[in-house]
């Protein structure tokens, strides 16, 4: 069940899709990442087929859908705030796409009841969805279109409106269904979910895509100007968090240990350090901050935010400091410089 | 406070006129009335030509009413215009303009002979010229209750395998329905109080509307306030009773 789109476009009154190109693989988590207003949830709708594109392809299991009726297409949708109908109870919205199906009554309900329970809503069958949470709301949307088995979940915004810990259970379940085998396209502004859930990343902007590649590529080496922007963190690297006496470590690749304050469980994923929270010296100081590394000044590059300083401290850092700092420490390529960040700076994204 | 003032005088100025006819009726009289073979039967047409008039054409209305509610197309606004001609015409002649279309003579009335039906003096044209002057209110209402149910939930019955006709019926219907059956309701309401459309398609069988005015023609004043208050108690009776059985069945909906 591969998907490609190939060079789709299509204009709107104030806003068009430019020769947009991607291919989901079976069995992939793709993410399309991209600011509100960027076009990404326009480009699910063409391949829902709610929106007919003006030029390009779009292929499916082999198969051209560019013209295919919605209902024909086998590609299910769950759409940013959930869209659950008002009208009918949970059970009646998740069973509302096997109407008219050769199944029988008693394997419809089964089939409602199994995947209400894998979805944690089996006692909510009943409920109007007027009275239950933002959360819920979304499992209700999620079970509706799993049931139809699709060989492609759509996902828009699905986590946008949910608080963080509900978030983290939703997350959970999206990794589940994925891990089971679903091919999944999901949508989102929000570059910790890309990196929390995502194989591979295209990132969209003015309804263009203008990367496209696994999450380490696109966060370690930006394309455009755009990318680097709106994922703003410079200091980006695959890690292990191990917990040891109490004192959480994330070690990198290269087996750099950093020092982490975090209450996300041991595991693979990714740490974030923003490069305005680290702190250069020439000297070997006594800072408060427990991660010290001595390093080696690589690159030093002018940003409208002051100074980008390039360390090779085992792992490559970039620390934002002052134009004046810069000065006062004299920093220059090929000479010595300490880096000191804190615990608590070292953000972890589990995969 | 002069607001208020105002406000009372418009109430006042709406009220007065009923109570001073119910004040002027006995009860005895209304009775007596009730019993009377003339009055009953034309209660009963009045009300089963209006609600057949509203059902009959609420099978196009409502259709027509979803497009103009999710369609983009050329002279929208000249179709809302045209929907709306009924209530700005003056009804008497919109009678004489029926008159024209169903009798003998034209298409439809020739259509009618065919079948043996002639449309003047016939409850049929009594319901045509009642959904005549009363269909933009039925149009107006379900196209606002449509305009109100989110596009999304329409997209989303659509891609979870449903023709736009289940979706019509499963989705859009039921949602829309609250503004739907309120539309029904004025509609019939608006149809059951017609005078001047219909006394020129069909003086006779008699509606109440026109019976009351035939008594107070012939009779006078007093003669004609006791079929008034009567019809009157009938309506209202009947929308508190409609307009109850509406919100009994939306509270359902919404809470249930």
């Amino acid at each position: 069940m591969r998907l490609e789109l190939r060079n789709i476009s299509k204009r709107f009154v104030d806003f068009s899709l430019k020769n947009v190109s991607f291919s989901v693989e079976q069995g992939e988590y793709f993410i399309l990442l991209g600011e509100s207003g960027s076009g990404k949830s326009m480009v699910l709708e063409t391949i829902a087929g709610l929106v007919v594109p003006d030029s390009g392809t779009i292929l499916f299991d082999g198969r051209d859908i560019t013209s295919e009726k919605i209902q024909k297409r086998k590609i299910g949708l769950v759409f940013q705030d959930h869209a659950v109908f008002p009208h009918l109870t949970v059970g009646e919205n998740i069973a509302f796409s096997l109407h008219g199906t050769a199944i029988g009554k008693e394997a419809k309900h089964a089939r409602v009841k199994n995947i209400a329970n894998e979805l944690g809503i089996g006692e909510l069958l009943t409920r109007k969805p007027g009275s239950l949470s933002g959360g819920e709301l979304q499992r209700v949307a999620l079970g509706r279109t799993l049931i139809q088995q699709p060989g492609i979940l759509l996902l828009d915004e699905p986590l946008s409106s949910l608080d963080t810990r509900l978030k983290n259970d939703l997350r959970r379940l999206l990794r589940a269904f994925h891990r089971k085998g679903q091919t999944i396209l999901h949508v989102t502004h929000d570059y910790e979910e890309a990196l929390s859930l995502g194989t591979r990343i295209a990132v969209i902007d003015n309804g263009t895509i203008v990367q496209t590649g696994t999450p380490s590529e696109v966060f370690n080496r930006p394309k455009s100007e755009f990318v680097a922007h709106f994922i703003g963190v410079k200091n980006f690297f695959a890690a292990k968090l191990v917990t040891k006496n109490q004192a959480t470590f994330a070690y990198t690749c290269n087996n750099t240990a950093v020092r982490i304050v975090t209450d996300v469980p041991d595991g693979e994923g990714f740490i974030l350090i923003r490069g305005e929270d680290i702190i250069l010296s020439r000297i070997p100081v006594e800072t408060s901050a427990t991660n010290n590394f001595q390093g080696r000044v690589v690159e030093i590059v002018p940003n409208t935010g002051g100074m980008y300083v390039t360390i090779e401290a085992g792992i490559e850092l970039h620390a934002l400091i002052t134009r004046e700092s810069c000065e006062k420490l004299g920093l220059e390529p090929g000479k010595t410089c300490y880096v000191h960040f804190k615990a608590t700076a070292v953000k972890f994204i589990n995969k | 406070m002069i607001f208020l003032l105002l406000g009372s005088l418009v109430l006042l100025f709406i009220l007065a006129p009923l109570a001073g006819m119910f004040l002027n009726t006995t009860p005895a009289q209304v009775f007596e009335t009730a019993r009377e073979a003339e009055v009953r039967d034309s209660i009963w047409l009045t009300l089963y030509t209006s609600l057949a008039g509203t059902l009959v054409f609420s099978v196009a209305a409502i259709p027509l009413a979803y497009l103009l509610a999710r369609k983009k197309f050329p002279l929208k606004k000249l179709v809302t215009g045209i929907i709306d001609l009924p209530v700005v015409i003056p009804h008497s002649a919109a009678g004489i303009a029926l008159l024209g279309f169903v009798s003998r003579e034209s298409a439809l009335g020739k259509m009618g002979s065919a079948v043996g039906l002639n449309f003047v003096g016939h409850p049929a044209g009594i319901a045509i010229a009642m959904a005549f002057v009363s269909i933009p209110y039925l149009i107006n209402a379900a196209r606002d209750g449509f305009a109100g149910v989110p596009v999304r939930l329409e997209k989303a019955a659509l891609t979870l395998g449903a023709s736009s006709f289940r979706v019509f019926f499963t989705i859009s219907l039921p949602l829309a329905w609250r503004n739907i059956l309120s539309g029904l309701i004025l509609m019939f309401a608006r149809g059951m109080s017609e005078f001047g459309a219909v006394i020129v398609v069909a003086y006779h069988p008699m509606i109440t509307p026109v019976l009351i005015y035939e008594r107070f023609g012939a009779f006078g004043l007093k003669y004609a306030r006791p079929v008034s208050v009567l019809f009157i108690l009938i309506s209202l009776a009947l929308f508190v009773l409609l307009r109850w059985l509406a919100k009994e069945k939306n509270g359902e909906m919404v809470n249930g």
